[in-house]
């Protein structure tokens, strides 16, 4: 089976002005969403308390939450992946006994429903909730700066700035979707969107690898020419991985369960949006960066790579 | 034909060989389990295996295999009814000689734990258990050295007979208020400590002429260091002696303490043995005056401090009489404490049947011990003995209360010294169960600075098991989907990346299983994740091939053409996610360590597996073939 026959000669930059207006709007609403809705941040960050309970049955929330209110500070009550889950979820009080706080609720529970299993207690303190939100955002700006240097040192310094925005955009994106959906923002989805800023300047690179070797292949075409050829060139690779890649994100995202659901939505919005971004993003903006066969001209002993397996 | 050395086939080989021997423990499950320790923690041998395997042979209860690993006794049985039965049987048959953690244990074959070959660590999130971080008081740990100093000047001063006033501790330093200014070189003296760890200097105040001390920041540093560790390795001795099996205590950062208790189910046992402290002090009581009067008229004399009795109790464990918390005067000054106990154990006493808490002195606690009660047979000694403890919500605390801790100071004994003690005695006033714990947390050590929860997790065995399984079966869903896709698409090929995706597969585990990096649900999701990264590289290959086929190359050429192409492209992309693996692992801790752990070692095997063991693999199959008219591609 091959869906790309022969290679394909779609006319990609032709309309990345338009795309980069669809890009520039999906940043810009993802970022007045940020400050607008915020982020419906984990106890990881916040510090506080989750606790999730086993019931026997369906579980009555409004009955639950009644049971809670008053006698404890905001108690928030959802069900969790099923109906007869519920976790509940407790803002962090200053100077509070962590461990005493999920017995008292336990025992509130019991006294209605004696039969309710405590499944699952989850408590952070709001110093450490600090200080993994500091680490988190420390992580995701080593991230970039070392990946920065590195397409930098690896390619030419307009292709290293494109790849760079190009996997900035992706994480606002899913932000963004974040913020939308007020999906729990977790540690776990954290990593996924290291991981979707690696994947994306994964895409990029196969993109851009492609460029530099045409650039030094067709001396005579121009940049525009050189880089849509990359692009369909390469297009049935980038088809055919994230179709793959998204396969078993889906897959992770219907059967992981309720506890790898944002990592699962970051990922699949990543790959999806990664995908894209290497194509319109880094693609069209090194081209208007002007780069053309000369920046890639002092490279040209570099980018042989003679150690062979 | 092209070239392609031999001893790249026996090196694919020989990874997939070793990386499958180690993947191999993870397909045996794991099974119930005990594990025995000796109460008092001396390594268990073969004789103590026998008489265990004796009482169970009598209950006719055979385990499927017992051995001993790290000083603990390991028995495996074929179900959980049958370890209920045996623990039952084994803690009646032995007189309580033995702690017994229920646990399990992997079913790998004999000769695999012998080679040392372990399945993958499961995380806390997948077997269930507790999980919590300790935050180290640091301050605090520094107010007691300041108020060790305090005491040892006092008894310094006094040994040299230089005359002092008052002794306060002050914005961390100790200041001793001298009587006449002829005294100072002479108190400067004294109070040097010898290794230079303390800056003196001197000074005048309305009172007089005064000495203070301070700690050098290297010394602040370094006692700092020391009280965390003290305080891990007191944690350690506890959780040993709550018997729990594979627990972890590390240090992480500088001031916190994470510890992990695999199968642990209620924390709050564990907690509050793991967070109390208890110690003893010995004291002269003061004879001289009235305690009833001194606590009605709130007038302490100098140089004691009031102290309550604890009522007495009976064998019943029951209060004696109906008695009221008698107040006492004790003398300031601490004849030793239970820093320097070196043993401590319960008993009960063969005449009267209460329970005892015998305890060993160090040299310098048992000199302590033998000046003071040669001066004062006949006089009364009394024992204090000072809890601390995390309250529950609600629960009132008798002593001194400072946020959530309450400390709580009892005399539990005052009795007339017969004769000369010295190193070894005994303790009485303490119900049973109080003895035990005391011993226990004497032996294990004191804390040495005061620690507050600040991160807890526990998870339940049954969502652990649930967790398991949903990751498994996200895995083999989108193993078995990928497989169909590949094979579809890229036919013959489609099943070299198949078999290369699988060895991928094997070779992270085997690799996860040898560096015995724990795997949280995170990780097995970056496993499930990685499935999909992993076939880019064959998929960058392959598309290479087929273009160079459509350029019109030879088969031959095109595999070799194509092989030689993407790798750079591949180097190049794989690169980007592991340098995010790698900040992440950084970053990260805990579950999101496994998950970066995961996806690093994932990168490896994969640049290994596609690049060295996918071209082999098609080397073998199509490359000796003289004349090949086209691929299966």
């Amino acid at each position: 089976m091959e869906f790309f026959h022969k290679v394909t000669t779609y006319p990609f930059m032709h309309t990345r002005r338009m795309w980069y207006g669809v890009s520039g709007v999906a940043i810009i609403a993802s970022i007045v969403l940020l400050f607008w809705h915020g982020l419906n941040l984990g106890i990881d960050f916040t510090g506080g308390v989750v606790l999730e309970f086993q019931y026997p049955r369906t579980a009555d929330l409004e009955k639950t939450r009644a049971t809670l209110e008053g006698k404890f500070l905001h108690p928030q009550v959802q069900n969790f992946g099923d109906d007869r889950t519920v976790a509940v979820r407790l803002l962090p009080q200053a100077n509070q006994d962590v461990n005493s706080v999920s017995k008292a609720v336990t025992e509130e529970l019991q006294k209605v429903d004696p039969e309710v299993k405590l499944q699952r207690a989850e408590v952070v303190g709001p110093q450490v909730g600090k200080e993994l939100t500091n680490q988190g955002g420390l992580a995701i700006l080593f991230t970039f700066l070392l990946i920065g240097l590195y397409t930098w040192f690896r390619f030419q310094w307009k292709m290293g700035i494109s790849a760079i925005i190009a996997t900035l955009h992706d994480p606002l994106i899913i932000l963004g979707f974040f913020a939308v959906t007020q999906i729990t923002f977790d540690l776990a989805v954290l990593a996924a969107i290291l991981a979707v800023i690696g994947y994306s300047l994964n895409d990029t690179v196969v993109v851009f690898d492609r460029v530099r070797e045409n650039f030094h292949k067709t001396r005579r075409a121009s940049s525009e020419e050189v880089m849509d050829a990359s692009i369909n060139q390469t297009l049935s690779r980038t088809i055919i991985t994230s179709g793959a890649t998204l396969l078993v994100v889906v897959v992770l995202l219907i059967m992981g369960g309720e506890t790898l659901r944002g990592f699962s939505w970051a990922l699949t919005i990543g790959i999806l949006v990664g995908t894209y971004s290497s194509i319109y993003v880094a693609g069209a903006l090194a081209l208007d960066m002007k780069l053309s066969a000369l920046d890639l001209m002092e490279h040209k002993e570099t980018s042989k790579v003679d150690a062979m397996p | 034909m092209y070239h392609f050395s031999r001893w790249k086939y026996w090196l694919v080989i020989a990874v997939i060989v070793i990386g499958t021997l180690f993947a191999l423990p993870n397909v045996f499950g794991e099974g119930p389990a005990l594990q025995l320790s000796r109460n008092d923690r001396v390594a268990m041998d073969a004789a103590a295996q026998q008489r265990v395997l004796g009482v169970l042979q009598t209950q006719k209860i055979a385990p499927e295999v017992s051995y001993l690993q790290k000083d603990r006794l390991v028995l495996r049985f074929a179900d959980e009814n049958q370890r209920t039965v045996a623990r039952d049987a084994i803690l009646k048959g032995t007189a309580g000689d033995y702690l017994v953690a229920l646990s399990s244990v992997p079913r790998t074959p004999e000769w695999m734990r012998w080679v040392g070959l372990k399945p993958m660590s499961l995380g806390l999130d997948l077997r269930g258990g507790v999980h919590f971080v300790y935050e180290v008081d640091i301050q605090g740990a520094l107010t007691q050295t300041l108020e060790r100093l305090e005491r040892d000047a006092r008894t310094t001063l006094r040994d040299k007979r230089i005359p002092y006033g008052a002794v306060t501790s002050n914005n961390g330093a100790v200041r001793v208020v001298l009587r006449s200014a002829s005294d100072v070189q002479g108190a400067m003296d004294a109070l040097k400590a010898p290794d230079g760890s303390l800056q003196i200097t001197t000074g005048e105040e309305q009172d007089g002429p005064y000495v203070e001390m301070r700690m050098t920041p290297a010394e602040i540093k370094r006692r700092q260091d020391v009280a965390i560790e003290q305080n891990i390795t007191t944690l350690r001795n506890r959780v040993d002696e709550l018997g729990i099996a594979e627990p972890i205590v590390t240090r992480q950062a500088a001031n916190r303490i994470v510890v992990q208790l695999p199968g642990v189910q209620d924390p709050n046992e564990a907690i509050r043995v793991l967070g109390a402290t208890a110690t003893l002090e010995f004291r002269l009581v003061d004879e001289a005056n009235n305690a009833y009067e001194a606590e009605q008229t709130k007038r302490i004399p100098i140089g004691s401090r009031l102290y309550y009795m604890r009522p007495q109790v009976g064998p019943n464990g029951q209060p004696v009489a109906q008695d009221q918390r008698r107040p006492i005067l004790l003398k300031r000054d601490v004849i030793a404490t239970g820093e320097q106990l070196t043993d401590a154990s319960s008993s009960i006493d063969t005449q009267e049947g209460m329970p005892q808490v015998n305890v060993k002195l160090d040299a310098r606690g048992g000199q302590a011990m033998l000046n003071a009660t040669k001066d004062n047979v006949g006089k009364r000694m009394a024992v204090v003995y000072i809890s601390k403890k995390q309250l529950a919500q609600g629960e009132q605390c008798k002593g001194v209360r400072s946020g959530s801790i309450c400390t709580e100071e009892d005399v539990i004994s005052a009795a007339t010294i017969q004769s000369v003690l010295s190193s070894s005695f005994r303790i009485t006033g303490l119900q049973a169960a109080e003895a035990r714990e005391l011993a226990l947390l004497l032996r294990s050590g004191a804390l040495a600075a005061p620690q507050t929860i600040v991160e807890q997790r526990s998870v339940g065995p049954s969502l652990g098991a649930d967790n398991i399984r949903r990751g498994w079966h996200a895995m083999a869903v989108g193993l078995v989907l990928t497989f169909a896709f590949m094979a579809m698409y890229y036919r013959g090929f489609g099943w070299i990346a198949n078999a290369v995706l699988a060895a991928n597969l094997v070779l992270t585990v085997g690799l996860l299983s040898m560096l015995q990096a724990s795997l949280s649900l995170p990780g097995i999701a970056a496993v499930v994740f990685h499935l999909g990264i992993a076939v880019d590289a064959n998929i960058l290959i392959y598309e290479r091939i087929r273009e160079e086929l459509r350029a019109g190359n030879s088969p031959l050429s095109a595999i070799n053409a194509g092989f030689e192409k993407a790798f750079a492209t591949i180097a190049d992309s794989n690169v980007t996610t592991l340098i995010a693996g790698v900040v992440l692992f950084a970053f990260g801790t805990g579950t999101i360590r496994s998950f970066a752990i995961v996806m690093t070692l994932g990168i490896l095997t994969s640049l290994f597996t596609s690049v060295v063991g996918s071209r082999a693999l098609v080397h073998a199959i199509w490359g000796r073939r003289p004349r090949l008219a086209r691929l299966p591609i």
